[in-house]
């Protein structure tokens, strides 16, 4: 009921015509009081008169100035959030369409799909006669990687990653180190016996390509590892490598590609290459050290502005990559070195609904920048300037796969020599199989200036075809050879108290038995790291006191929120109440109860929550009888444990600390 | 066994027959005879009265063990029951427990069944620790005690009674509101054992 519609039909039919119109609508909207309606009918006459004005207006002096716009275009205006916009829209009914057609989803994974339409899309636009994006080396590095990378490493396990640290880090290192070299030299070499277009390659270019090329993405494993739920360990071997070959891509990228600008290399350059690495990956883990210092900081105190906490987080997250980029260091070591250190200090300071925002707050995003990263990629495919050589594309790709296979083989022998849990046959085929090339590998090359190097689209179709055949052969045949090889799937593990009690108690005898050892071990270090976590580093970083909960309480706290909002959601309140009933007499009728037994743990729990502040003897009375019972299997076995238990539900309240010294 | 007797037993090394089978005859513990060195010689080191036996303050000394809030559990471990002396035998077959468990060693000449090392022997261990009264079950009290080490001395008692009940609850099939062995081991099927009670030590 938009004005300037009523201004048309006022001038071609009369004012009696709006009435009715207005008058039919007034009458028929549900839920209007006589008074409502009345003052809508005034609010439309006025509206009617304003309009007569205007309409007056226009038709006293339709010479002296022109029509008033009513309706007109400005589309530059928005051109470029409404561009944007599309964009992500047309991901996200991208990533909708594929889980409505569950045939497709299973056979073919989301990323081999999401390169299909870009390629669509890109056809689409360029047979509209227009050129289709191509995807922005600043743009991917600046906005699509970050949320992908960050996402990776808040949530990112710490207890695999750190037991298997030496194996990831061999992967990443020497192993890219291996690839790299091997394919540029031979590569190289096919060059020169090939002649003709390619004599103009030479070995620095050879090897450029080769540390573009030999990078696994961690954007491509993660989109095909998450959908083949392989066990934990080989996921974060894969995945750790991905992560952790970056400090390794951007120095000899960097070095690569400045000393073909310089022309000349010397021994003292191979030295300050070497230099340039430590420096390129300490310095960005020191950055994401320092920032995620400074966000656990400025989480202890949130505790009155609880809406602007997962803002510090992803701001401070984002300043990290970014200020390691600034000086040419490991943007994601830093992102992801940020996150760890920031998570078990920011867990424990933000209140529970920051959590949840946060989490999927990073999902949405990662998942967004997932799906444009490989719409841009078919996109940019269409569009971008191609040079195709036989030659050179099915030699890179057959090196990929070669030197993947025997880097892998390689390194697998020298480390198995030095893990407990050795590395088989089939774990080494999944981790060579697994080396996914991705849209990273992409965006460096097309940062490559012409200049120095002539060759550029041909790497660009060589860089191209590649991730094509690492995404669909290696991405969609993964699933099926993981099934044929039965190699160990994720185990579905809820939560288990019990898990983390035992973890824990094994963590603690290792701890022991290295020190009997005289071992200076991995346990003993970690023992040692976390008494400096907890003597140290938890009070300043954690507000309130929740810095000295032990963290087997939060992580039982943490459990119990959970499930108390799961029996919330889930449960009816009738059931809640028979629930209660059928609590009390727990002991007695066992068999009866077995069904309902979790769940009437939950209400015991609840109630025992809720009582506790209010009403003590309830909960006294409860220990009370639960220790009657015990006591008679206690009566054969030495005294001294026989009085703890008697003290203990007698006056627990009392003599607090007195039961701690008769145990000890 | 006294010291001069261990050490007629190491010079086998040299000895011309060399062979496996009779390396195990004398040591019915699955461990090679460099471990076994090395494990003589912090055997050595720790025996500060050298009457070829440790006693519970020979280990007390270890400063890793005494602010491990296990530490007097594991101590007890070593010590056979009622015993106050700890021989190199009981050493080694305590240590014994946390080898790392290897595929190929399939031990088709040890008669004695499992080894020591595998996961059901070292989850048995680690099951020991909690079960002071050796009655094959885990009760309550026994795990409040343990929870109460591990947690400190800041948790309130019905916190930590919370969760024993809770652990208890989760674990407790046969309704007898007591962790048993096989209980035990079903809560930890999915926990990788094998690799979190190994030492590099005796790799």
């Amino acid at each position: 009921l938009s004005l300037s519609g009523l201004l048309e039909k006022k001038r071609s039919a009369g004012i009696s015509l709006e009435f009715k119109f207005c008058g039919f609508f007034v009458c028929e909207s549900e839920g209007l009081t006589v008074k409502m309606k009345k003052r809508m009918k005034m609010l439309l006459l006025l509206g009617f008169c304003c309009g007569m004005v205007f309409g007056d207006q226009n038709r006293s002096d339709p010479h002296d100035q022109r029509v008033f716009p009513v309706l007109s275009i400005n589309y530059d205006y928005v051109q470029m959030p409404f561009e944007v916009s599309l964009w992500i829209l047309l991901a996200s009914l991208m990533k909708l369409g594929f889980h409505l057609l569950p045939v497709l989803s299973g056979v073919v994974p989301e990323s081999c799909l999401l390169i299909v339409v870009g390629l669509l899309v890109g056809g689409l636009i360029r047979v509209m006669g227009k050129n289709p994006p191509v995807l922005d080396s600043q743009l991917f590095f600046l906005c699509l990687l970050p949320p992908i990378i960050l996402d990776a490493g808040y949530f990112l396990p710490i207890r695999p990653f750190t037991e298997n640290a030496g194996t990831i880090l061999t992967f990443a290192v020497l192993g890219t180190l291996w690839n790299v070299f091997f394919m540029g030299a031979v590569l190289y070499g096919a060059c020169r016996l090939e002649a003709g277009r390619l004599a103009s390659v030479d070995l620095l270019s050879c090897l450029l390509f080769g540390s573009i090329v030999s990078a696994v993405d961690p954007v491509a494993v993660l989109a095909v590892f998450e959908e083949i739920h392989i066990n934990e360990l080989l996921h974060i071997l894969v995945f750790g490598e991905s992560l952790l070959n970056d400090a390794v891509t951007v120095v000899l990228y960097h070095l690569f590609e400045e000393f073909a600008h310089a022309g000349e290399v010397t021994v003292g350059d191979v030295f300050l290459g070497v230099v340039c690495f430590f420096v390129v990956a300490l310095g960005g883990v020191l950055v994401g050290g320092v920032y995620g210092v400074l966000a656990a900081f400025t989480s202890r105190f949130t505790s009155h502005t609880r809406v602007i906490e997962p803002l510090f987080v992803f701001l401070y997250s984002y300043m990290a990559y970014l200020s390691a980029e600034v000086f040419h260091l490991s943007g994601i070591m830093a992102l992801i070195a940020c996150g760890v250190v920031m998570r078990p200090y920011v867990e424990a300071n933000i209140s529970h609904k920051s959590y949840t925002t946060i989490k999927y707050f990073l999902k949405m995003w990662s998942s967004v920048s997932e799906t444009l990263i490989f719409i841009f990629l078919g996109v940019s495919t269409v569009a971008g300037p191609h040079a195709w050589n036989w030659t050179f594309v099915s030699i890179t790709i057959v090196l990929c796969l070669l030197s993947r296979v025997l880097g892998v083989v390689g390194l697998t022998y020298i480390i198995n020599k030095y893990r407990m849990v050795k590395l088989s046959g089939k774990d080494q085929f999944i981790v060579a199989y697994g080396g996914l090339r991705g849209a990273i590998a992409f965006s460096l090359a097309f940062l490559l200036s012409s200049d120095d190097f002539p060759m550029k689209d041909m790497f660009l179709t060589a860089i191209i075809t590649v991730i094509f055949f690492t995404v669909f052969v290696q991405g969609m045949t993964i699933r099926p050879l993981v099934d044929l090889l039965a190699v160990k799937k994720r185990k579905q593990s809820k939560c288990s108290i019990n898990e983390e009690i035992h973890t824990q108690f094994l963590e603690h005898l290792l701890a022991g038995i290295e020190g009997v050892c005289g071992h200076y071990g991995h346990h003993h270090w970690r023992h040692k790291l976390n008494r400096f976590n907890k003597r140290y580093i938890k009070r300043c970083l954690i507000g309130g006191e929740r810095s000295q909960e032990p963290q087997l309480i939060s992580f039982y706290n943490k459990m119990e929120l959970k499930q108390a909002l799961m029996l919330l959601e889930s449960n009816s309140s009738a059931n809640l109440s028979a629930g209660v009933t059928a609590a009390i007499p727990r002991q007695r009728s066992r068999k009866t109860l077995n069904i309902s037994k979790e769940r009437e743990e939950e209400i015991r729990k609840i109630l025992r929550g809720n009582l506790q502040k209010t009403r003590q003897r309830v909960r006294h009375t409860h220990t009370h009888t639960h220790t009657d019972t015990h006591r008679h299997t206690h009566t054969h076995t030495v005294t001294h444990t026989l009085s703890h238990t008697h003290t203990h539900t007698l006056s627990h309240r009392h003599t607090h600390t007195h039961t701690h010294t008769l145990t000890y | 066994m006294g010291l001069q007797g261990w050490r007629n037993v190491l010079a086998l090394k040299t000895s011309k027959n060399n062979n496996r089978a009779a390396w195990q005859r004398a040591f019915p513990v699955p461990l090679s005879h460099s471990q076994i060195t090395r494990l003589y010689s912090r055997f050595h080191s720790l025996d500060k009265g050298e009457n070829g036996a440790l006693s519970r303050e020979d280990f007390q000394r270890i400063p890793e063990l005494a602010i491990n809030p296990l530490g007097d559990r594991i101590i007890n471990a070593f010590f056979p029951e009622g015993e106050d002396q700890a021989n190199f035998r009981g050493f080694m077959r305590t240590l014994a427990h946390f080898r790392p468990v290897e595929d190929n060693e399939k031990n088709k000449d040890l008669t004695s069944g499992e080894p020591l090392n595998s996961r059901t022997n070292k989850l048995l261990f680690a099951f020991r620790l909690y079960d002071l009264d050796r009655d094959d079950k885990i009760s309550r009290d026994e795990l409040l005690q343990v929870l109460r080490m591990m947690v400190g001395v800041n948790i309130s008692d019905e916190q930590l009674g919370s969760i024993a009940d809770r652990t208890i609850q989760e674990a407790d099939t046969n309704g007898d509101m007591c962790i048993s062995f096989s209980e035990f081991i079903k809560v930890l099927e999915k926990v990788d054992v094998e690799q979190k009670m190994s030492i590099r030590f005796l790799h």
